[in-house]
């Protein structure tokens, strides 16, 4: 039944007649309510296929070396999903739940989240959907994928969006890059300067030749590229400046540091 | 056993060798058995010739990310002389290999005994010519070029160009240009890595030389989009000399739009005037001098439109399927699932879908064509799209280039069909 939705269902803006903001009651008992329904259902089916989208985009950062044709493709369905819900003004009404009801630590719990695979989450079905105003949200299972309501719990979206969100929502830009950072995986992280000699020697053989020179360049001026091991982090870190930007984002290059250790001593 | 998961097929130019590269790096070669005279219906069988370990696991210690040995693609040079040349290439690296037959045995050598032990100069008394012996076939593979750190991205496709002097090597990004003879320099052909990365939304999937041009080549890219450049217009070939795109069917827009029309395949056809390309769910047959829209689109497996959602869950979507045409360009070839491949007559207008399997194939016997029931009643021989089985995809096809002779690859076998000659 999902699929049969999904390849009949019209872009927001087709049905922008019979639509209307949903905070909005007194307008929702004129409408038609099998439209509303329809529409209730369109963006629970929307918000689980970007759940599902972002989870896949963390899967990609943690494997061995991630495909980058597939990378590209779910992050720019992830950017149409958010441009049709900025357009909808679906995206407001989360990330204004996402300002009142979170704190760093909550961003914490988030990341851990994300972080299961989705068959993790068939268990646990710890995943919600964002309620709004006046409506409450079904259950909705689709496939093996399973995302089910809980009463008025904030959605958890990973901070690379709400980071991004908070921030270009004051400017008022329309401007998308929900996918911050997440090819900054694909780069070179900035290399770690070892005076150590015998570290130098470990690595004297390798021929660096390949790769980008502006790669090379921006990790030597610092600008923050990320390796794999590093989205983790920067999940649980808003980049607006804050102290706990700062502590996160020492932390990540500690653990980048050790990983690297990790790697030299061969343990 | 993972490793013999087949990850490339392809026939040399006469066809008597089809090459297979797998997973786990090795290539198997398969020669086709010269005509038995007395069963003048059966072209020879295709039997092991050579197999040989062509890439090995490499660690990259600068990114601390393993480098897989998996055979991406093998493309066969032309042969110049006894010996034949491949190209094989796993995400980072390309190898020239030599394959070459030993036949004969040197005999009677004066200083040498029969077991290779030094004779004393002093017992030879007379001299003889050593003569060559026949011997067991002997078939060596020996990696005579290693093209090596020029991509930093995956390579997805390599082409070798009609002057057979030089080939080209394509990545997410970038695509380089190299000579045989040289190893240690590329030249970079095309470049559409953004100055951020962050800025990426488009990969190249797939480019191949012009079969006749040698200036001429293509690359797909993810969105759907094929760009055909001449490298004589400028040394960097950032822009293209045509576009080729068909306008989006606007009643056929989801949120999976996009990923559906990446383009996983792009193959010219023999003659050079045509080009093939494969999305998701469709073939399309493109005339180079008309970039608006394909002369010709053949749908592989239209009711998988429905189930996009589930694919997209369980990764299938992603699914990279090559296509092939045969040897006089009249039949395109391309695989699916349940171990299905279809072929699409383009003179004739029909095209049938048919299994590679085990239970279905006897040897000798004909294939049943079978049939996808889409929805409702479902006729007898019929299967339903609930019970297809999306663990058996045929990604890589090969035709013969001049018999009707087709290799089909399941996960681990390989299927090599060819139809009756009476």
């Amino acid at each position: 039944q999902c699929e049969e939705e999904w390849a009949n269902f019209t872009p927001n803006w087709l049905l922008v007649r019979t639509k209307r903001k949903f905070s909005d009651n007194e307008d929702i008992v004129e409408e038609n309510p099998v439209s509303i329904k329809v529409m209730s259902s369109y963006n629970l089916q929307r918000q689980s296929l970007l759940d599902m989208s972002l989870i896949k985009l963390q899967l990609c950062h943690m494997l061995a070396e991630p495909n980058l044709c597939r990378s590209v493709l779910i992050a720019n369905t992830v950017r149409q999903i958010q441009e049709e819900m900025t357009l909808d003004g679906s995206w407001p009404v989360m990330t204004e739940t996402l300002n009142t009801n979170q704190n760093p630590s909550d961003r914490l719990i988030a990341t851990e989240i994300l972080c299961r695979t989705s068959k993790d989450c068939e268990e646990e079905k710890t995943f919600s959907v964002v309620t709004y105003d006046n409506l409450h949200t079904e259950e909705v299972l689709e496939d093996s994928l399973c995302i089910t309501s809980t009463e008025e719990v904030p959605v958890f979206l990973p901070n690379t969006f709400g980071a991004w969100e908070r921030e270009d929502l004051k400017k008022n830009s329309d401007d998308s890059k929900p996918t911050d950072q997440v090819f900054g995986a694909f780069e070179l992280k900035s290399p770690v300067a070892t005076p150590d000699p015998s570290i130098d020697e470990l690595f004297s053989d390798v021929d660096t030749s390949y790769y980008d020179l502006d790669t090379m360049l921006t990790g030597i001026h610092g600008t923050p590229k990320m390796g794999p091991y590093d989205l983790l982090d920067s999940l649980s870190s808003s980049h607006s400046p804050s102290s706990v930007t700062s502590n996160l984002s020492c932390r990540s290059d500690l653990n980048e540091l050790d990983h690297i250790m990790e790697i030299i001593v061969g343990s | 056993m993972t490793a013999d998961i087949i990850s490339t097929v392809e026939f040399n130019h006469s066809g008597e060798l089809l090459a297979t590269g797998d997973k786990g790096g090795r290539v198997v070669i398969f020669q086709q058995e010269p005509e038995n005279k007395n069963q003048p219906q059966c072209r020879g069988e295709y039997n092991v010739y050579s197999t040989f370990q062509s890439h090995e696991p490499e660690f990259d210690y600068l990114k601390s990310l393993e480098i897989e040995e998996k055979i991406n693609k093998i493309r066969w040079l032309p042969q110049k002389n006894a010996s034949q040349f491949l190209l094989s290439t796993n995400d980072k690296t390309i190898k020239l290999w030599k394959i070459s037959e030993r036949k004969k045995m040197p005999e009677g050598y004066n200083l040498k005994e029969e077991d290779g032990r030094y004779r004393d100069p002093s017992t030879v008394t007379t001299l003889r010519v050593p003569v060559f012996r026949p011997m067991d076939l002997m078939v060596e593979a020996s990696p005579r070029r290693v093209f090596a750190n020029a991509h930093t991205y995956h390579i997805n496709s390599i082409s070798v160009n009609s002057d057979f002097e030089t080939y080209l090597s394509a990545d997410d990004l970038r695509i380089n240009l190299w000579h045989l003879e040289i190893t240690d320099r590329s030249f970079n052909i095309v470049d559409i890595k953004p100055a951020n990365m962050e800025d990426l939304t488009e990969v190249i999937t797939a480019a191949e030389f012009h079969p006749n041009h040698c200036n001429t080549f293509v690359y797909s890219s993810s969105k759907g989009t094929i760009r055909l450049c001449d490298m004589r217009a400028a040394a960097l070939c950032d822009k293209h000399s045509k576009l080729f795109e068909e306008p989006e069917d606007p009643s056929n827009r989801s949120f999976f739009s996009e990923i559906i029309s990446s383009i996983s395949d792009v193959k010219f056809s023999h003659n050079g005037r045509y080009m093939m390309t494969r999305d998701y769910l469709s073939v399309k047959i493109w005339d180079l001098n008309m970039e608006t829209r394909p002369v010709e689109t053949y749908q592989v497996h239209e009711y998988l439109r429905s189930k996009l959602c589930s694919l997209y869950e369980n990764d299938c979507i992603f699914d990279k399927f090559e296509c092939c045409w045969n040897g006089n360009d009249s039949v395109v070839m391309t695989g699916s699932y349940n171990n299905f491949f279809r072929m699409f007559d383009r003179g004739q207008k029909k095209d049938v879908t048919l299994e590679a399997s085990r239970e279905s194939s006897k040897p000798r016997a004909v294939l049943k064509p079978r049939k996808v029931c889409a929805g409702g009643k479902r006729k007898k021989d019929e299967i339903s799209v609930d019970s297809l089985d999306f663990n058996k995809k045929i990604l890589h096809t090969a035709w013969h280039p001049q018999e009707n002779i087709i290799a089909v690859a399941t996960t681990n076998n390989l299927y090599i069909f060819q139809d009756k000659l009476n």
